[in-house]
């Protein structure tokens, strides 16, 4: 292909944010400066030049970082260093809500306002914020700072939130939460005069109150806990602390074994995927290992964008080192030699701490070309997503990786056969792995005594709404919803009345989820047995609304949320997600086209539509909220 | 002094039989059903492809005999016993025992709800097949409310991912609406007219041109065909091989010619005819099919099933026609 570019040259920092990510360019072709006894007879691109596409996005997040917007001529040099077609980089860049390709100030909020926000007062936070500090997305006087309304920034226990990004020399991220008004504009001010974004709260930094785990995870330090054992116990930085808390006994044993026993344990522990299609993951390593080609990848897949969820967060923030034993005990059995973590954009804490670990780890030996001694090969690459829930679907996130729009694909062919750089890939997510070396450490078999016959495990689970202490929560599958409830502290109350009577609904699963009654209070968390109430477990999300609670501007929000993140490629999702959206926006306003009747049993047929007809799991599941909550009687009818 | 004899070369024997092409790999047929009935198709056909052979007509948009399926418009949409969702049968291969129905409620209702979107966000009134289609599946895109009003010029090329403003519960519906883009010579741009089915992107990226001057950018409803940043074509790196135009199934991808006649109210498919011919540049030998109305050529392209071009050309033999038109005075045909 021939780069064909037109722009002006870009600036000098634009480039040495390229350059200190891809070297200097090797020559005039590619965008160096032009030598002609070198470049002149030397024909520069063929397959070495444009194998380096998957660099893209990271390329991308280097200039947004450095400058806070990707201006055209960066976007050109871009191209022409990776031998990418212009018109394609740009059509990548625009898919991503963190990217800008307009200017945009460089100290930017980032404020929440999705479902579990809004029910702690996210649009005051934004109507405050137009007030003082004007609309969305209009920078600020000096031109240094401005603010955005976001989805969902995975910080609901502690809503709302949100996340400041501040480009420059040295870019800084922070989530905040919780936050008002005053807050932001006192945050963003502070970053505006160079000091650090993260001003000091009453008596902790806003840095250690995040890192506080027990505000995340209220059961950190109790005693019987399996995947949160570590949480707020064993210091995440320090490898040391790791390996004598029992850290890497499970790649040891593992190599021990051998592939096909690790995958015969994994297999016998009766392990679904917890990143909401309850996949068994033995038959899918046993799937990786057995198909043609090479090499072979494992993906874990640390997107968690799903509104009200944030149980992946505290895993990678507090317990970084257990995904990257994880992660190799995977491609030890599978086969793989290389593996991607792909971490959502919006959580910089646990990506400095993966980045840590997966250095850490490189300098120890347990990762690299001989782990262990064992001969066994593997790395790690974390790559960061940019803003895109829909870069959580599996074959999407493969997409993204590889430096194209992060668009689904059609399947078949499945990831096991063909995957990441069409190679056969074991893709899971971040808690399914969290659940490895415990398996490996307790034998599958007894793994699989935990929980219920249908749902083997520990499980958690992303509390928040309306219970005294929303959080994280670790439970055995087959605990009743009420019990989780009860461990969350309860729904606050008026005395004197119960919680069946305070709660109006429960949304199980997240934005993909369902709206259930407190009538399935006492139904226990199972796949199976949600699935026989007309549920679904999804991403473990569970979000307690009360009686106060505005239900149908948080449909309203939930539909808003699907119509932003369809990834457009295919017209139910991409026009039924708008024409979802406009019907509730009627219904709200009292002006119906037709009578309500009609509008209900429309939504309906929009729903069927997308469900029997959408590409993937996103417009197959955007009406499923919404038409539960029809269903549950939310939406007057 | 013993002689040396004669180094002799003879031709090996000739074959008493004339050439034969190799054996064709043998071909292993795969039995399904299609609506009940048993089809048998060669192995790595699609359900589309069983259809066809089968008569069984179905509807595609996106779909195109010379494009990798991209499977996004779902008009095709069918059902197959034990999957959870419709498949799209423009893009599943056929497997042995597969049992597929195109004609259950399930179908027809996606079918319509998928026409309907579409008609509702998106002029198609250039669109040959939508008549037919709206009619046999009932389609009425008029039950979402009245289309808003179109977008400003290059509105929709400069909305960014993420938050939109959101819907104010006035009773109509968003559309793809925006003024018509013209920028060159050679051919216009009607993106109110564009379903996204992503043709043109694969013609001009590794389907054929492999010239890559447009892509999709932006997100969700505000996806759009776009060049690098929107610049117009003259600025892109597009070569005018109009290989977009050819597979655009809507008609937003129009010629100049045939878009000013269409303004002018001059464009009547009734007076045209269509006469191939070899291209006269080069010596590939591409066939041409030249649309004629009132003795001016108005259109060129290229038949799908032509072995030369599969219905891809290059800018001289797609847009290089008016030398023909550059009559002498006096020298035009008197017959
Ligand atoms: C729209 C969409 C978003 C998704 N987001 C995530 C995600 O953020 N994290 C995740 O682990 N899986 C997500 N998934 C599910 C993945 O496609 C895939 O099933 C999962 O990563 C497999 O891992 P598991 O078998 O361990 O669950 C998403 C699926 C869809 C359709
Ligand atoms: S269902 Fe939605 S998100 Fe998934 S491929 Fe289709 S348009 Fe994209
Ligand atoms: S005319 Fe050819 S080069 Fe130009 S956009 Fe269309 S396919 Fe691409
Ligand atoms: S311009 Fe035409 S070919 Fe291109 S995506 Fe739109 S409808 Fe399809
Ligand atoms: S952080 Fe705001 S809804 Fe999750
Ligand atoms: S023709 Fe099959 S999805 Fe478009």
């Amino acid at each position: 292909m021939d780069i064909h570019v037109i722009a002006p040259l870009a600036s000098p920092a634009e480039r040495a944010a390229v350059d200190a990510l891809l070297g200097p360019p090797s020559s005039g072709w590619a965008g160096g400066s032009r030598d002609s006894a070198n470049d002149g007879h030397v024909a520069r691109g063929g397959h070495a030049a444009r194998a380096e596409r998957d660099l893209l996005l990271p390329a991308l997040h280097a200039v947004q970082d450095r400058i806070g917007w990707i201006s055209q001529p960066a976007l050109a040099y871009i191209c022409r260093r990776l031998t990418v077609p212009p018109a394609e980089a740009y059509g990548v860049a625009t898919f991503y809500g963190l990217l800008a390709t307009r200017e945009r100030a460089p100290i930017v909020a980032h404020v929440c306002d999705d479902i579990a926000c809004r029910l702690v007062g996210a649009e005051e936070v934004c109507s405050d914020l137009a007030r003082t500090h004007g609309p969305a997305g209009q920078p600020s006087a000096d031109g240094q700072t401005t603010w955005l309304r976001s989805p969902c920034l995975g910080l609901c226990e502690r809503a709302p939130a949100a996340l400041f990004t501040v480009a420059g020399d040295a870019p800084e991220q922070i989530g905040e939460a919780p936050i008002d008004a005053v807050g932001v504009i006192a945050r963003l001010a502070s970053a505006a005069a160079g000091r650090p974004i993260a001003i000091d709260g009453a008596s902790l930094s806003a840095e250690e109150r995040l890192a506080d785990a027990r505000i995340s995870v209220p059961q950190a330090g109790d005693d019987g806990l399996q995947l949160l054992a570590r949480v707020g116990r064993v210091d995440p930085g320090s490898l040391e602390a790791y390996r004598s808390a029992g850290g890497y006994a499970a790649l040891n044993r593992a190599i021990e074994l051998g592939p096909e026993a690790v995958i015969a344990e994994v297999t016998a522990s009766k392990l679904l995927g917890r990143g909401g299609a309850a996949f068994p993951t033995g038959r899918k390593w046993a799937g990786v290992r057995a198909a043609q080609g090479s090499p072979k990848y494992v993906v874990c897949n640390a997107d968690e964008s799903e509104p009200g969820t944030f149980k992946d967060r505290a895993l990678l923030e507090h317990d970084p080192f257990v995904l990257i034993e994880a992660m190799t005990i995977e491609a030890f059995a599978t086969g793989a030699s290389r593996g991607f973590l792909y971490l959502r954009g919006e959580y910089p804490l646990a990506a400095s701490r993966l980045r840590n670990a997966i250095a850490l780890a490189s300098a120890a030996g347990l990762l690299g070309s001989d782990i262990l001694g064992s001969g066994f090969a593997f790395e790690i690459e974390l790559r960061i997503g940019a803003g895109a829930y829909i870069c959580g679907e599996e074959t999407a996130l493969f997409n993204s990786i590889e430096g194209k729009r992060g668009e689904p694909r059609n399947k078949p062919p499945f990831p096991v056969e063909v995957g990441l750089f069409g190679k056969p890939t074991a893709v899971n997510n971040v808690e399914t792995l969290a659940n490895v070396p415990l398996i490996l450490r307790e034998g599958g078999a007894a793994f699989a005594t935990i929980g219920t016959e249908g749902s083997a495990g520990p499980k958690l689970f992303c509390v928040s709404g309306h219970v005294r202490r929303p959080g994280i929560y670790e439970v055995p599958f087959g605990t009743t919803l009420r019990a989780l409830l009860e461990l969350a502290g309860g729904v606050p109350a008026p005395i004197g009345v119960t919680a069946d009577d305070t709660i109006r609904t429960i949304l199980l699963g997240g934005a993909a989820g369902v709206f259930v009654g407190p009538e399935v209070l006492d139904t226990p968390l199972t796949f199976e047995a949600t699935r026989a109430i007309g549920a679904t477990l999804g991403s473990g999300v569970v979000m307690v609304f009360d009686r106060t609670a505005d239900l149908v501007g948080t449909l309203r929000r939930i539909a808003a949320f699907f119509r932003d993140e369809s990834c457009g490629q295919c017209v139910p999702c991409r026009v039924g997600t708008v024409r979802q959206e406009e019907l509730l926006a009627r219904l709200a306003a009292d002006r119906p086209h037709g009578s309500r009747a009609d509008e209900l049993r429309l939504l309906g047929q929009i729903g069927q539509a997308m469900r029997d007809a959408s590409i993937c799991g996103l417009g197959q599941t955007a009406s499923s909220a919404i038409e539960s909550a029809v269903r549950a009687g939310i939406v007057p009818a | 002094m013993s002689s040396v004899p004669p180094i002799q070369f003879y031709p090996p024997a000739r074959s008493s039989q004339p050439p034969m092409p190799p054996e064709a790999a043998r071909v292993v047929q795969v039995e399904l059903t299609i609506d009940g009935r048993t089809v048998s198709v060669p192995a790595g056909s699609t359900i589309l492809d069983a259809c066809r052979a089968e008569g069984v007509d179905t509807p595609t948009l996106c779909y195109l005999e010379n494009l990798t399926p991209i499977n996004a418009c779902r008009v095709c949409v069918v059902e197959v016993a034990g999957s959870r969702v419709l498949a799209p049968a423009c893009s599943r291969k056929v497997e042995p025992g597969m049992a597929v129905q195109t004609d259950t409620e399930r179908v027809r209702l996606s079918r319509k709800v998928v026409l309907e979107l579409l008609g509702s966000s998106v002029d198609l009134s250039t669109a040959p097949q939508a008549p037919a289609y709206f009619a046999r599946y009932g389609a009425d895109p008029e039950r979402f409310g009245a289309a808003a009003q179109p977008a400003a010029a290059n509105e929709r090329d400069g909305l960014e991912a993420g938050h939109h403003h959101a819907a104010d519960g006035q009773p109509s519906a968003a559309t793809v609406g925006q003024p018509v883009k013209i920028d060159n010579e050679l051919y216009v741009r009607d993106y109110s007219k564009c379903i996204l089915c992503y043709k043109c992107v694969e013609a001009c990226g590794v389907d054929a041109q492999n010239t890559f001057a447009i892509a999709v950018a932006g997100r969700g409803f505000d996806a759009r065909i776009s060049t690098e940043w929107n610049v117009g074509l003259p600025d892109s790196a597009c070569v005018y091989c109009g290989n977009c135009i050819g597979v655009c199934p809507t008609g937003a991808l129009m010629f100049r010619s045939e878009y000013e006649m269409r303004e002018a109210g001059t464009w009547d498919e009734a007076a045209q005819t269509s006469t191939d011919t070899i291209c006269p540049y080069c010596g590939v030998g591409c066939t041409l099919s030249l649309l004629v109305q009132d003795n001016e050529i108005v259109k060129v392209t290229s038949p799908l099933d032509s072995s030369v071009t599969e219905g891809h050309l290059c800018v001289k033999g797609r847009f290089g026609f008016s030398f023909v038109q550059q009559r002498e005075p006096g020298a035009a045909p008197t017959t």
